[in-house]
């Protein structure tokens, strides 16, 4: 009986034990208007739900079967005020919720500029935003402040009542950038730059994490955000600063290998190029950057020698080792470097199949040059530039 | 024996892919094989084989096909639902620095085996056995339109249950979630056979259920009889129909989608890779075309199953038969066109994401006036509070609120916030078991007295009713809190004390539910040993409406003796009412289907190709590849397709029938 009454508590318990709804009391402006979007949508609906339920439970109580004085018409099946009513209230429900949609969802776009800082606060337009460059890496957080110079893994902070812009990617696989306090997710993926614009309204420290499954340290995937006063943020600016060390791309390509449970790390001096380097997949020195690729394509592409070069352009770190059938990757690592004009000494590498890591590490990055260079386009298709 | 003779053999199966490391994994394979051999063993001992190969593995009957599904459902369930008791058990534990008992490796498996295994295998046999066995008798018809085919889909749907099966004992499973997203799953970091496992297990399965979809189609739109037109079909038909149409639209995409991400594992093409050009993100698009339909696949015959028993426990005809029926065809065009809202966060514009945001909305307008249009049955009907019927009542008042957190999650802003949270797990539990296992649940208890001739015992169907329906709310509720607090999906262990209270609850939830689906196993068994008491001889227990109840329970396996003709929408009831007198005499032969073993050969063929494909066997791929060519073609050969059931037969089973109806009053 005792345990009885221990399970019926259980509920109660729950309730009380200091639960932190952050989602619906969040500390960033963005994040509050979703939650007010959240509450408006649900209470909206609430306005067919609750008749439905309750309806629901008094027919099936007033039309149960022992209720003899209820009336009974088993050939009632048809009304047509009824069916007007039954598909134009939630017909009118819908609309209202759309026309909400339409307007939260283009408001509240991470990508757009914030226009305030909170509901009694416009923007000031002449003060710069926080920029704030992330990368999702196996199973840990890169955090790159441009603008100061610094980074840091597994924590982030960001001066109060100051607009934040995000630039996100990943190194390997989806993640999801997601701070509940501040601002709904967005997904970050390898290759790809996803935007978050968004503001913290009071100090304090909040949790952040990744909300997409990414592989076996996926729970130890989490890091603190500070929401700090200026004086505070400068002062954990100065702390990173002093830590010292430099991230460069050696360092990279050290911390983007796999490890869990990563404690926070900071760095006094960053690359100021890796987070291009690392959104174009080309941190690895022989690796062509996706944004020289693509103006290659621009210009109409290779032709059939670029078919062949596709060691500078592979990127998923292990993928060919367990391709079965597929062909090993094939490259033409000389026709195009200044030291072997006529790849005479490095045509006879053969590729690894067990491509780990750093597979091209010793060849030299294609120089951006030959682009322009019209004698590199050897199998180019006469063009006109028009 | 050389190493690469070895290598050739067994290609990456060795010793080590066994999982002698892992104590669940081998207590389970030991209860699993002392049951399997007690099992084997009894039915050597009984000498049940031969009538097992003839009378069911071999049969083309589209009822036994559809009770085979459902069996392959519950078994399937038991084992669905055993990893879900460890997920709950994993997440009530791993708190205050404890790591729970499941190391990643194994959690990240279960979590997908999980959703696999409760769409694929669970949701999918119950709703394909139950369309496979009421709707040729609702349209009165003799069987499907291709009886082999028939047998042949279920058999492909059990080769893709046992290599899912396999993996679990043979290999691993996935490690990638339930839609297996690239890059994750591409062969760069997902190396092991768990994918492989995924893709060959869902690539089998497919062709069962695009051919059954393919199968249902025809038989509803050919073979319905005399008299009912499409507007005079019971909605339970209708929304088969529409189920099969999304099933023949939807699912070859998924094949497509599951053949482009094995070209990427297997020969290196770049469909899928975050490299030369390829784009993970078309794989999300491209399974969520498949996935949203999916959802609808399943819940349309689950609100099929909800009118006919509103209906027939009401007393009263369906109200608004023409809206419903509007109403499905609406949701099945609509559910094409809402798929991204499962990716809002991927970073489309937001004129993008407010149109998926809004035609998802839109779906809840039929949605709703469905759930009006069995309010407004009820309304001035008389009640009958059987098992069928509370299962009715209880998804009325369930589904509604998970529709209301589904249309609030396709409010893009929202989303935002709830994505991938644990508010987004207890959502889709709350339409998925409030809609399509209650309605499941709902369609045994109210159809099993028709397949098997008694009615299931109403205590402990009572027993799993409260269990499962209290046990739902205890797991899942929490999980809607927990979402709120901004709790995410899948993760293994937690550093933050205070939501362990929410998890405990939870697990105790599940174990309710374990104990609901406990006592439906006890119902089936009690029901079986007490079947004289609950024995039915007039075949309409239930004082029903559709053309099913006008035969015998069970029916004979020509279903109708004469081809009914139908004159009304509730066409038994109209039957009844007009004063129907079975016909006693004038019976003839009855051309119908023989029995083939193809089928089962094929499936078998079909599963030894994927398991050769998974451990890179190529000679047992190819064999197995040739085989199911030579079995196929030489099929067709067979001549003896079909056989008459002698007239005399007939008449003795109808005799038969005359005289339990006799008895009977």
């Amino acid at each position: 009986m005792s345990r009885l009454k221990i399970l019926a508590l259980l509920p109660l318990a729950a309730a009380l034990s200091g639960c932190n709804y952050i989602v619906l009391a969040p500390a960033g402006d963005i994040a509050a208007q979703q939650r007010d979007l959240v509450i408006i949508s649900t209470v909206l609906m609430l306005l067919i739900v609750v008749p439905v339920m309750a309806l629901t439970v008094l027919f099936a109580w007033r039309y149960r079967q022992s209720n003899t004085s209820a009336r009974y018409e088993p050939d009632w099946d048809h009304s047509t005020k009824l069916e007007l009513v039954i598909w134009s209230a939630p017909l009118l429900i819908i609309v209202c919720l759309g026309a909400l949609t339409w307007m939260g969802t283009h408001l509240l776009d991470p990508y757009r500029n914030i226009g305030r800082i909170h509901a009694e606060r416009a923007v000031d337009q002449s003060k710069a935003p926080l920029d704030v460059d992330v990368v999702a890496l196996d199973w840990k957080w890169l955090f790159i402040y441009p603008d100061y110079g610094i980074a840091t893994v597994n924590e982030l902070a960001a001066p109060v009542d100051r607009p934040i812009n995000f630039h996100i990617t990943a190194s390997s696989v989806m993640n999801s950038f997601y701070i509940p306090a501040l601002a709904g997710q967005i997904y970050a993926m390898p290759g790809m730059e996803t935007s978050l614009h968004a503001v913290i309204n009071h100090a304090g420290t909040y949790r952040g994490f990744s909300a997409n499954y990414s592989g076996a340290g996926f729970s130890g995937m989490h890091f603190n955000f500070h929401g700090l006063d200026d004086k505070g943020f400068d002062a954990w600016v100065a702390q990173a600063k002093s830590a010292g060390g430099s991230l460069g791309r050696a360092e990279y390509l050290q911390l983007e290998k796999p490890s869990e449970n990563e404690p926070v790390r900071r760095w006094g001096t960053v690359d100021a190029d890796l987070y291009r380097l690392i959104l174009n997949m080309c941190v690895e020195t022989g690796k062509m950057c996706q944004s020289e690729m693509m103006a290659i394509d621009a210009k109409g592409g290779n032709g059939h020698e670029g078919l062949n070069n596709t060691l500078p352009l592979s990127y998923d770190k292990y993928a060919r080792r367990g391709t079965v059938l597929g062909p090993e990757p094939v490259f033409v690592a000389g026709t195009c470097t200044p030291e072997a004009p006529q790849g005479q000494t490095t045509a006879s590498i053969k590729a690894p199949l067990d491509t780990a890591p750093l597979t091209g590490a010793g060849l030299k990055r294609p120089t951006f040059a030959p682009l322009k260079s019209s004698s590199f386009f050897i199998g180019q298709r006469p063009k006109s530039d028009s | 024996m050389s190493p690469d003779l070895l290598k050739f053999i067994f290609g990456r199966l060795g010793i080590d892919s066994l999982p002698f490391h892992e104590p669940i994994l081998v207590g389970t394979f030991v209860m699993v094989a002392l049951g399997g051999v007690t099992l084997l063993a009894g039915l050597t001992y009984f000498r049940l084989w031969g009538y097992l190969w003839r009378e069911w593995f071999t049969t083309v009957d589209h009822k036994r096909i559809g009770i085979m599904y459902m069996i392959l459902g519950i078994v399937m369930l038991l084992r669905g639902f055993a990893d879900a008791l460890m997920m709950r058990a994993q997440q009530a534990l791993a708190f205050n620095g404890s790591e729970g008992f499941l190391p990643a490796h194994h959690y990240d498996q279960v979590f997908t085996a999980h959703g696999v295994i409760m769409i694929f295998f669970v949701a999918m046999p119950l709703v394909t056995g139950l369309m496979n066995y009421v709707v040729p008798l609702q349209i009165g018809a003799r069987d499907v339109s291709f009886p082999f085919l028939n047998n042949f889909s279920f058999w492909m749907t059990v080769g893709g249950a046992v290599l899912v099966m396999a993996s679990l004992f043979i290999g691993e499973f996935a490690r990638t979630g339930w839609l297996a997203y690239p890059p994750l799953s591409n062969i760069g970091y997902s190396p092991d056979v768990g994918v492989d496992y995924y893709i060959w297990a869902l690539q089998v399965a497919g062709v069962g259920t695009t051919l059954s979809g393919i199968n249902l189609i025809c038989t509803i739109v050919k073979l319905r009889c005399p008299g009912m037109t499409m507007m005079r079909m019971p909605v339970f038909t209708w929304t088969s129909l529409c189920t099969n149409i999304l099933i023949v639209a939807s699912f070859p995409v998924l094949t497509v989608v599951l053949a482009l991400l094995s070209l990427d594992r297997y020969v290196g093409t770049n469909f899928f890779t975050n490299d030369f050009g390829g784009s993970p993100m078309m794989y999300v698009n491209l399974i969520w075309i498949w996935g949203h339909p999916e959802v609808y696949i399943l819940v349309l015959p689950a609100f099929g199953i909800f009118s006919e028993v509103t209906s027939t426990f009401s007393g009263k005809r369906l109200f608004g038969y023409t809206s419903m029926v509007y109403a499905t065809v609406v949701i099945t065009i609509l559910s094409y066109l809402v798929w991204l809202h499962h990716f809002f966060t991927m970073g489309s514009g937001a004129s993008v994401n407010s149109f998926f945001g809004i035609t998802t909305m839109i779906i809840s307008i039929p949605t709703g006036a469905k759930m009006f249009n069995w309010l407004f049955t009820m309304y001035r009907g008389r009640i009958r509070y059987e098992l069928p019927m509370m299962w009715t009542i209880a998804f009325m008042l369930t589904f509604v609120i998970g529709g209301m957190t589904g249309v609030l999650l396709a409010v893009p802003p929202a989303d935002f916030v709830l994505h991938n949270s644990l508010f987004l797990i207890a959502h889709f539990h709350n339409v998925i078991i409030g809609g399509v296992v209650f309605g499941a649940f709902a369609g045994i208890n109210y159809w099993f007295p028709k397949a098997f001739g008694f009615k299931l015992d109403p205590f402990w169907g009572k027993m799993s009713f409260w269990f499962w329906v209290t046990g739902f709310y205890m797991a899942f509720m929490p999980l809607y809190v927990l979402g709120l607090m901004g709790v995410t999906r899948r993760l293994r262990v937690f550093d933050d004390p205070s939501l362990q209270i929410w998890f405990v609850i939870a697990a105790i939830g599940a174990g309710l539910v374990f104990l609901g689906i406990l006592s439906m196993l006890m119902q089936f068994a009690v029901s079986f040993l007490k079947r004289e008491q609950l024995k039915d001889v007039t075949g309409d227990p239930w004082d029903a409406r559709t053309l099913e109840w006008a035969t015998s329970s069970p029916p004979p396996d020509y279903n109708f003796a004469f081809t009914p003709v139908v004159h009304d929408n509730d066409a038994w009831w109209d039957m009844k009412k007009r004063g129907y007198q079975r016909p006693l005499m004038g019976f003839k032969s009855i051309h119908m289907p023989r029995s083939t073993g193809t089928g089962i050969i094929l499936a078998g063929f079909a599963t030894a190709m994927g398991f050769g494909l998974i451990w890179y066997m190529w000679w047992l791929a190819a064999l197995s590849f040739v085989a199911m060519l030579a079995v196929g073609i030489g099929h067709t050969f067979n001549y003896h397709r079909d056989f008459d059931i002698p007239a005399d037969d007939v008449i003795r089973t109808e005799d038969s029938r005359t005289k339990l109806l006799a008895g009977a009053k």
